[in-house]
């Protein structure tokens, strides 16, 4: 065969890799079938978290252009003191009114009393607890403890907020000395509940995750297994134990029955821990019931759920970059 | 994926009025009158087994809601309507609905049962409520700070005691809200200093607070609701967006029979006839 028989072959007949077997033609089509699906999966999700961030901004935007809820609920009267009559006081959250008062100041006042309160007794509770776990705790302990504590976190929380209202609301009230059965302290104790667990699995992971070298190196030049735990798995561990502090922080501030149980639900502003306390979470759950759709009251019930959702955006946002700084101070500001 | 939707969605606009005509009646609304509905659609379809009432719940703004939207036929409310609603009906069916009065509930207030204040007048209540009074002892009471209990505003009650007890005000920002009767009752049978309100409640730890008028105590009795001498009482109403007729109409028939008035009573409130 001369070469240009050859070039005329090449021409007519594109040059292909060699043939495929069947099996490993079907294994290919395989691949792409699941990496296809996979792919569709993962798309699902975030247009799911896009359709829903665009669902409730739009019911929340009718605040802002339709006259009738300007009126009834413009910035100014949700942020701002309202001059109702002599002796009432300036900030209410009474939205089934004459007047309606829908100032979120109460709302705000009373997520943070329940959240502030539940991250103070969680995350001390779930970060030493899983220090606890991963250095000292003896291998059958921890394998006791774990697990335990992971279900826990399986445990409803309409079952939480029960638990606040009819067992712990009484002893709390006995032991501090409270007016009231119900208010920000027992809804941030059964809050703490439901956190815990969350903040201790995420923390643990984080430290048994600390490479063993570390340890050695440090009981190697004298260190106690304490000073060890404290000053090089911990400081180690730290972006793991912010992420978890920042998950726990999450379902805290969205946290609804259990709040809407144990908290009394008052729209008063009192930082005093025996007071009641409304969350933002759950006034949107008590009130989205019965609101007229499509009433001021209702798109004033998807602007709250707005709200959430950019604290905890922010909140993510801020934990990222604080772990960004603490990983860079931890490799020797190599980057 | 969108046209099975779209067909999805056909298919239902078109089978929820003709199921509505085969022989069924959807009633929807107050969570107050859930158990009465059902109760009475049990009894109905007992006698006339070929009609089939559906009852739901949801709260009265939902029942109402649905009347506007035409997916019940009768709405159950423990409130009267309100305007807005009546305007939606109107701009939608150009009629503004048939009320019918179906049965009476009485709002109670409870104090726990070691309170020695056994009856107040709806002043005042008023003035509890609003916070204007905050110590049992400007009552007639011991000296202890008053612990208000209330409903969500999602509930008919609340706008019940809003409406009637404290003329339209705001309650006071320490008011504590509590979802449902039976977590009021709890809530008040545990609180010695505590005043909660709700329908007819029989549960241990509680009293029913009297309400005085002139120089009578009136106990919120099944005598006294019926025949309206107790002041806090309310109607429980069916809406309907005309006038009824066929199986809708035979329901509401039953529903006011000496038979179905005998239910209202089993189930706890208080006949109308």
């Amino acid at each position: 065969m001369d070469r240009h028989a050859i070039m005329e072959q090449g021409l007519t007949q594109p040059l292909i890799a060699p043939a495929l077997s069947p099996a490993a033609r079907r294994r290919q089509l395989r691949e792409k079938v699941i990496a296809g699906f996979i792919t569709l999966m993962a798309f699902t999700g975030i247009a799911a978290l896009i359709l829903i961030i665009i669902f409730v901004a739009k019911e929340a935007l009718a605040l802002f252009t339709e006259p009738e809820a300007r009126h009834e609920a413009s910035l100014s009267k949700m942020f701002l003191a309202q001059d109702v009559a002599p002796g009432k006081p300036p900030f209410r959250w009474q939205p089934v009114s004459k007047i309606p008062k829908v100032s979120m100041i109460p709302l705000f006042v009373g997520t943070l009393k329940t959240t502030a309160v539940s991250m103070l007794v969680a995350v001390p509770l779930g970060v030493f607890g899983a220090l606890f776990a991963a250095e000292f705790a003896p291998r059958r302990l921890r394998e006791l403890l774990k697990p335990v504590i992971e279900l826990l976190a399986g445990i409803p929380s309409v079952v939480l907020g029960f638990f606040a209202l009819m067992v712990m609301s009484t002893v709390v009230k006995e032991a501090l000395g409270f007016d009231r059965p119900l208010n920000a302290m027992v809804a941030g104790l059964g809050l703490a509940l439901a956190i815990v667990p969350v903040i201790f699995t995420v923390s643990e992971d984080a430290l048994t995750a600390v490479p063993r070298s570390y340890r050695e190196a440090s009981l190697a030049l004298g260190a106690t297994p304490w000073e060890t735990a404290w000053k090089v798995v911990l400081p180690a561990a730290a972006p793991g134990i912010l992420a978890a502090c920042v998950l726990g922080f999450g379902r805290a501030i969205g946290e609804t029955m259990i709040v809407l149980m144990a908290s009394g639900n008052a729209d008063v502003i009192s930082w005093s821990l025996g007071d009641s306390a409304r969350s933002l979470s759950a006034t949107i759950a008590a009130e989205m019931g019965e609101v007229v759709v499509g009433s001021p009251h209702y798109s004033l019930l998807f602007f709250i759920g707005v709200q959430l959702f950019i604290f905890t955006f922010v909140l993510n946002l801020m934990a990222s970059t604080w772990t960004k700084r603490v990983i860079r101070k931890l490799t020797g500001g190599a980057a | 994926m969108k046209a099975i939707f779209g067909s999805l969605v056909i298919g239902l606009m078109l089978a929820l009025p003709l199921s509505a005509h085969a022989g069924n009646v959807t009633v929807k609304g107050s969570d107050t009158m859930v158990i009465l509905g059902q109760r009475w659609a049990e009894e109905f379809m007992k006698k006339t087994p070929a009609t089939k009432v559906q009852v739901t719940g949801g709260g009265s703004g939902v029942g109402l809601a649905a009347l506007q939207n035409g997916t019940t036929e009768i709405a159950m409310s423990s409130r009267e309507i309100k305007d807005a609603e009546k305007q939606k009906l109107r701009a939608r069916y150009n009629s503004t609905g048939v009320e019918i009065p179906v049965a009476k509930d009485g709002v109670t207030f409870y104090v726990n049962e070691g309170n020695p204040v056994t009856a107040l007048t709806v002043e005042q209540l008023r003035s509890i409520y609003v916070g204007d009074v905050t110590n049992w002892k400007q009552l007639g009471g011991p000296d202890a700070p008053i612990i208000i209990y209330s409903r969500e505003n999602s509930s008919g009650t609340y706008v019940f005691v809003k409406d009637h007890v404290l003329d339209g005000e705001d309650y006071a920002a320490s008011a504590q809200t509590l979802p449902g009767t039976a977590a009021v009752v709890n809530a008040v049978s545990k609180e010695k200093n505590s005043i909660g309100y709700g329908g007819a409640a029989y549960a241990k730890g509680i009293k029913e607070l009297k309400i005085k008028k002139g120089n009578e105590d009136i106990a919120p009795t099944a005598e006294n609701i019926k025949t309206g001498k107790y002041p806090l009482s309310r109607d429980l109403y069916f809406y309907l967006r005309n006038k009824p007729s066929g199986d809708a109409k035979t329901f509401i028939d039953f529903a006011l029979s000496p038979e179905g008035q005998a239910v209202v009573t089993k189930v706890g409130y208080f006949p109308v006839k």
